[in-house]
């Protein structure tokens, strides 16, 4: 059992440090009380999956995912679709973080806090 | 078919998102063009849904590969991205459409006006239709996005400080449920090496017949997809966004968000459900179908309970449709055709509604000024007809025959019947229940409470166009006695007829949909019998 997990570790080490990643994002999110450090649990959680998808692409000896213009084969390459999905990805996330980033100064603005507690406090106040 | 058939997908999602710049270019030279504009496309794209639907009802699916990339000797299928209108996504996309049009009946005097709400307006509306006609599963994830950050957007709208952390709420929320989403597609990808929904649907039975650890990744994949799509629909106890989303929301944005946004994250369960993973896999998994069923069940008590309770009217039809939507998801755990059938009904009919109930809270904000329940007193009186349709949504809501609620509701329960899960039949029968005491609440206070007097320091006085009291009679001197009490009365001249007109229009459609239980049936037999006789 443990020699298995070990095994596993090894192994698929890329996987276990993004779950791990993932949990950092997620705690983040939770436990920060300050809100751009909450935006920021939510970009870590992202990158993790993106980290997560190009390490499912990765393929041991692979070549980078580009056809010679020669039009020889290129032998054994990468998997180029996860790769296109995480820069998809990343675009989505930096329009997401842009739109989190406008609402938090708003929330400045309008209660001169970016803390959550506090913000609390005074909404309770209203 | 002719070939604009098969082009009316990609244009239905291209055309609103492209036009979504309209507004704000025009807004360097002109004020006020965004409503415009926002009408002509919703009705525009009213007009190419009913057509592809109607081609849909000829000639069946169409498919639309994006850039051509098509089925060719060399390239498999499934390579390029596909958009896929058939029975079931044409009809949540001409809900999407023809709601997005309805609502600007209501944002055009009770609106947000700026040019650039309508531009967010489009934007969602293409990310809708994106989204309800889009048969790959990473672009749905995109389309998930876009949904997103349109709705986000269009809360923080709002004038209150309260919806910009309302929004914040859900963009951390709704971007979790997306990630989680995508985790579930990442496995879904490491387990068959596709992502096409029809591929993916042929490629996971054989898959889960070999079992081994693809087989692990496929029930790792469901589990990251439920759960993403659990946030987005707020099923209990992931929904603690929506409450404050909706309510701090304006009221014209309110309608199109409850009506549109979870139930169209609602059809996207579905179809994965369906669709990729097919109702072999939910059967032969263990606990796979319980748990859906109870967490739909769940999130129907809950959601009713914390309904009975709210003061704010808004806030307790968003409670109200954690409800309803745990229903349509518990419908999906039954794994049966009836069930599905009334689950995708409901999903329309709850549409329908809550599009009307949210437009009435709008109106009567704007005329009546009153947001609480305790506020509604008095409605029927002064405002017949505002009331009178409120009544009728609230009626079809809780689902006395004929109405839409009642369909939609009465199919699921048959169909848990035959799958002989007792305890969904016991759920509904409570959630009628339920409902009936919220909405009951909110039909004492407006036919059978009288409208409190003036005098009376933190309650709204009847004011507005009969007013009659000692203050003056007319509207101008309602407009004082507001801040005297710091409460805001609302004046009639505040509603257009558009806005009544539209409430009456949603409240007869409601009772219509009653009469269509056969004529959906029939609509969604070739797509049923196709996903539930493999």
């Amino acid at each position: 059992m443990i020699e298995g997990t070990l095994d596993v570790l090894t192994t698929r080490y890329a996987y276990a440090l993004m779950f791990v990643l993932m949990g950092i994002g997620i705690y983040m999110i939770i436990a920060n009380e300050n809100l751009v450090k909450k935006l920021i649990g939510v970009n870590l959680f992202q990158t993790a999956i993106f980290l997560f998808f190009v390490a499912v692409a990765y393929v041991e000896g692979g070549n980078a995912p580009i056809v010679p213009s020669d039009g020889s084969d290129p032998g054994l390459m990468a998997s180029p679709l996860p790769h296109v999905i995480v820069l998809t990805a990343i675009v989505v996330g930096i329009a997401l973080t842009a739109v989190g980033l406008a609402l938090i100064v708003r929330i400045y603005a309008e209660y001169g806090t970016l803390r959550e507690d506090t913000l609390r406090e005074v909404r309770a106040d209203e | 078919m002719s070939s604009l058939a098969e082009m009316l997908p990609a244009l239905l999602v291209a055309v609103p998102i492209l036009l979504a710049a309209v507004p704000i270019v025009l807004g360097l030279r002109f004020e006020r063009t965004g409503w415009s504009v926002a009408a002509l496309t919703t009705t525009a794209l009213t007009a190419a849904t009913v057509y592809l639907a109607a081609a849909v009802y000829e000639t069946g699916r169409v498919v639309h590969v994006l850039g051509g990339w098509g089925e060719t000797a060399d390239r498999p299928q499934g390579v390029g991205i596909e958009l896929v209108a058939d029975e079931f996504s044409v009809l949540i996309a001409l809900l999407v459409t023809v709601t997005a049009a309805g609502v600007l009946a209501y944002t055009r005097v009770g609106g947000p006006r700026g040019n650039t709400f309508y531009t967010g307006y489009l934007l969602l509306i293409g990310g809708l239709l994106g989204l309800s006609l889009t048969g790959d599963v990473f672009n749905m994830f995109v389309f998930l996005e876009i949904v997103g950050l349109a709705t986000y957007a269009m809360i923080a709208a709002g004038d209150g400080p309260e919806s910009a952390v309302a929004a914040l709420k859900y963009l951390i929320l709704g971007t979790m449920g997306a990630s989680l989403y995508l985790i579930g597609v990442g496995f879904l990808f490491m387990a068959t090496g596709a992502l096409n929904m029809d591929v993916l649907g042929e490629a996971i039975p054989l898959v889960a017949e070999e079992g081994g650890s693809d087989l692990t990744l496929l029930r790792a994949a469901f589990a990251f997809i439920f759960i993403g799509f659990a946030l987005k629909v707020a099923q209990w106890p992931l929904h603690t966004w929506q409450p404050d989303a909706y309510q701090h929301a304006p009221d014209g944005v309110t309608p199109v968000i409850a009506a549109l946004v979870s139930t169209v994250s609602a059809y996207a369960l579905g179809r994965i459900m369906y669709n990729v993973f097919g109702p072999e896999f939910l059967t032969a998994t263990p606990y796979l179908t319980e748990i859906v069923v109870t967490v739909g069940c769940v999130s129907v008590l809950a959601g009713s309970t914390l309904a009975v309770i709210q003061r704010d009217v808004k806030r307790m039809f968003a409670y109200s449709s954690v409800a309803q939507f745990g229903l349509i998801v518990a419908a999906y755990g039954l794994v049966t055709q009836t069930a599905f059938v009334g689950a995708v009904i409901h999903l329309i009919g709850h549409g329908v509604i809550k599009a009307g109930l949210f437009v009435a809270a709008g109106v009567v904000a704007l005329g009546y000024g009153a947001r609480t329940v305790d506020g509604y007193a008095g409605l029927a009186e002064h405002r017949p007809y505002t009331a009178g349709s409120i009544a009728i949504l609230l009626i079809a809501l809780i689902g006395i025959p004929p109405s839409a609620g009642f369909i939609g509701k009465w199919y699921v329960a048959v169909g848990a019947v035959e799958a002989e899960v007792w305890p969904v039949a016991v759920v509904i029968f409570l959630s009628t229940m339920l409902t009936l005491a919220y909405s009951a609440r909110l039909l004492e206070k407006m036919y059978f409470t009288p409208a409190i007097p003036v005098e009376s320091p933190h309650s709204p006085g009847p004011v507005a166009a009969d007013g009659g009291t000692d203050t003056g009679a007319d509207d101008h001197d309602g407009a004082t006695a507001l801040g005297r009490d710091s409460f805001r009365r609302g004046s009639p001249d505040a509603v257009s007829i558009g806005m009544l007109g539209i409430l009456v229009v949603i409240a007869v459609a409601a009772v219509l949909l009653g009469f269509a239980g056969g004529a959906f049936f029939e609509w969604l037999e070739p797509f049923t019998s196709e996903v539930f006789t493999e």
